[in-house]
């Protein structure tokens, strides 16, 4: 970023910047990685229960009661997010009928591109070819969206079986009260190791967005990072006239530093996790 | 000392004293001219005086000194005399002595356990070094010494037994009844607990235990293990085995609770393993949930009976009431639940074995690509980045 920030003056000697993500969705995004983070540090002890840490973590915060309790408490506040989700998704896809939700190139939906793109970019890590110009959202995000729905409804529907597992048992063979079990920590394991080690670096710690990716905190990025990362959209904005519709504020220094430190501290915690998770997975 | 021995020293002694005197004889009180003087040693620096009332009032206080030191017949006495020899009366127990892990009589003279024969009283007085509540710290003198435990290859019990149930009962509640040492291993025949004959040997320790735990000891004679015993099984457990011999804790206490698990895996290792995997072992190994299902609260502790017998908590027709206890609500369906499922498992649970094998599939599919995909983002770029640097470099040079 240090590079992208010295060529963004422009010559009038003031940036642009340009809205990516609403208010909504950024707070959207704060729920979701503080509800997250909650669930991993209280979903790994249980996972790895006889591991020195787990044990040490549960007796300092008050046992296996207190686990669980914020456990589920996290796990609310992210259903109601995953809910207020889908009902925005409802609302504007459906009953406003607005374009480009399900498809085109501003949709999450996977297409062909996103394999075009996948292949060309590996191509271009490798050497083999040039580097494919990327849309609204590129195949990787995409990719963290859907694994992030895909991991709320399996590890969402399970957690819940075995919170109210005699109920659950009402319509449930006895066999899938084991395999809730194997389900929920397989996956919920999965989405810990992928969004601390793989979301973290695509994201965040790779050399072109190193140390932190502010879009998501502050909402707007500057006009050459948008063109650098995502040339297509601001192309097609470009020639739609709709360029400047997307112009929004420069953000606040106290904002983004408030936004580093929160930032910073889930990346942190995140971290901090994934290595206790490797060493009792490994030992 | 039994009433009859007391009888017949009391008859020794006045036949003893009937005789004529001879010219030196000697009553208690020409001794005590001399050994009454409180600071009076031998040669060795031990003291040799004898406290006149605290005597009389012993139990050995109707006697002559000369009853005992019987080797002594006149003054003055030579410097080196006998050891007094207490079998004299006390044959049964120097009898029982013998044989016992006690026998070396030097390291085991009688008093080592009675204390002074001149201050001794009579084991139903409190002040008695083998009055049931002051056993303990009595045998505690040696085995709750490290030293002394490491000498004779012993653990030191001692302090175990003192924080165990049976140690508090003793010690803060002043229970007469408590089991004290002695209760389990006897006073003066005492036998390692190799012995077969001893009280603490294996196959003797459910009846020992039974003496007092009536109740207890007829439910685990019908339970499995209680079985395996008495058919001479020596693998099978005892009270001992999961309860510990001296340190015995409360089992309804979070303490026994949280540790009886690994006691039962020590010999059900699969059975421990596959509970391990479930919520019931996360629950409880991270402490605070003491009431989470554990061995016993689903088998039974001591009438432990297989999963075929109808009587068993565990058997089908009554796992929904077993399970029940915790789960308000369990049905038929909700007792299919295995609490012992083993994902690693094809052939006994292959939903399980499947499910488990796609999402660990999953993961190490998603992980590995994903892994190749951000390291080779990572090299790409940077070398990138370095290349842009260098060429701006170049501009400004």
């Amino acid at each position: 970023m240090p590079d992208l920030e010295q060529a963004t003056v422009t010559a009038a000697g003031k940036e642009r910047y340009f809205t990516r993500f609403t208010a909504a969705q950024r707070y959207m995004h704060g729920v979701l990685f503080s509800s997250f983070l909650g669930l991993a540090a209280t979903g790994l002890p249980m996972r790895f229960s006889q591991s020195f840490w787990a044990r040490k973590f549960a007796s300092a915060v008050g046992g296996f009661g207190a686990i669980i309790f914020f456990h589920k408490l996290c796990a609310i506040v992210l259903t109601i997010a995953f809910l207020i989700h889908l009902k925005n998704i409802f609302t504007r896809g459906i009953l406003n009928r607005e374009k480009g939700i399900f498809w085109g190139p501003n949709s999450m939906v996977a297409n062909w591109k996103d394999v075009k793109d996948l292949v060309g970019h590996m191509r271009w890590f490798v050497g083999l070819g040039k580097r494919p110009t990327f849309g609204r959202y590129a195949y990787w995000e995409k990719f963290d969206y859907w694994a992030v729905f895909w991991g709320m409804l399996i590890i969402g529907f399970s957690g819940y079986a075995m919170w109210f597992a005699p109920f659950f048992a009402r319509f449930l063979p006895g066999w899938a009260l084991n395999a809730v079990l194997v389900v929920h920590s397989e996956e919920g394991l999965l989405a810990i190791l992928f969004i601390f080690s793989i979301h973290f670096v695509n994201t965040h710690l790779r050399p072109d967005t190193f140390p932190m990716d502010m879009v998501i905190f502050t909402g707007v990025e500057s006009e050459d990072e948008f063109k650098h990362k995502r040339p297509e959209e601001f192309d097609a904005l470009k020639k739609e006239g709709k360029l400047e519709a997307r112009l929004g504020p420069a953000p606040a220094t106290w904002w983004i530093n408030f936004a580093r430190v929160i930032g910073f501290t889930a990346i942190l915690i995140g971290l901090t996790l994934l290595v206790l998770t490797l060493s009792a997975y490994f030992s | 000392m039994k009433i009859a021995s007391f009888f017949t020293l009391a008859f020794f002694a006045s036949a003893l004293l009937a005789p004529v005197p001879r010219a030196l004889a000697q009553t208690s009180a020409d001794c005590l001219t001399c050994h009454a003087d409180a600071g009076m040693q031998d040669a060795n620096g031990h003291s040799i005086s004898v406290d006149d009332k605290t005597f009389h009032s012993s139990i050995h206080g109707v006697l002559e000194c000369k009853n005992c030191h019987a080797d002594i017949s006149g003054y003055p006495h030579p410097d080196k005399i006998a050891a007094v020899k207490c079998e004299t009366c006390h044959a049964d127990e120097a009898a029982g002595l013998v044989g016992s892990v006690h026998a070396d009589g030097k390291d085991h003279p009688c008093t080592s356990c009675h204390g002074d024969a001149h201050t001794i009283v009579a084991k139903t007085d409190p002040k008695s070094a083998v009055y049931p509540l002051n056993v303990p710290r009595t045998c505690g003198q040696c085995h709750g010494n490290e030293g002394m435990a490491k000498k004779h290859g012993l653990p030191s019990v001692y302090p175990a037994y003192i924080d165990s149930i049976h140690g508090f009962a003793l010690n803060k509640e002043g229970l007469l009844v408590a089991a004290n040492c002695q209760t389990c291993h006897g006073s003066h025949h005492i036998l390692s607990h190799k012995d077969p004959l001893s009280a603490t040997y294996k196959t003797n320790v459910p009846k020992t235990c039974g003496s007092c735990h009536a109740g207890i000891a007829t439910d685990y004679e019908q339970g499995i293990h209680g079985k395996a015993v008495a058919a001479g099984n020596k693998d099978a457990p005892v009270c001992s085995d999961c309860h510990n011999a001296h340190a015995i804790l409360q089992p309804t206490e979070a303490e026994f609770r949280t540790q009886s698990t690994p006691i039962c895996g020590s010999c059900h290792k699969e059975k421990f393993s596959t509970y391990r995997d479930t919520f019931h072992s996360q629950l409880g190994s991270l402490g605070g949930y003491v009431e989470t299902a554990r061995c016993w609260d689903c088998h039974g502790a001591h009438e432990i009976l297989p999963a075929s017998d109808p009587r068993s908590p565990v058997n089908k027709a009554n796992l929904v009431k077993t399970c029940g206890r915790c789960h308000a609500g369990a049905n038929e369906s909700f007792v299919q639940y295995q609490p012992h499922a083993n994902a690693h498992n094809r052939k006994l649970n292959p939903a399980l074995y499947y499910i488990g094998l796609f999402m660990n599939l999953l993961l190490v599919s998603v992980l590995t690509f994903f892994l190749i995909h951000t390291i080779l983002w990572l090299i790409r770029q940077r070398l990138e980045q370095v290349k842009r640097k260098s060429t701006e470099g170049g501009n400004h040079a």
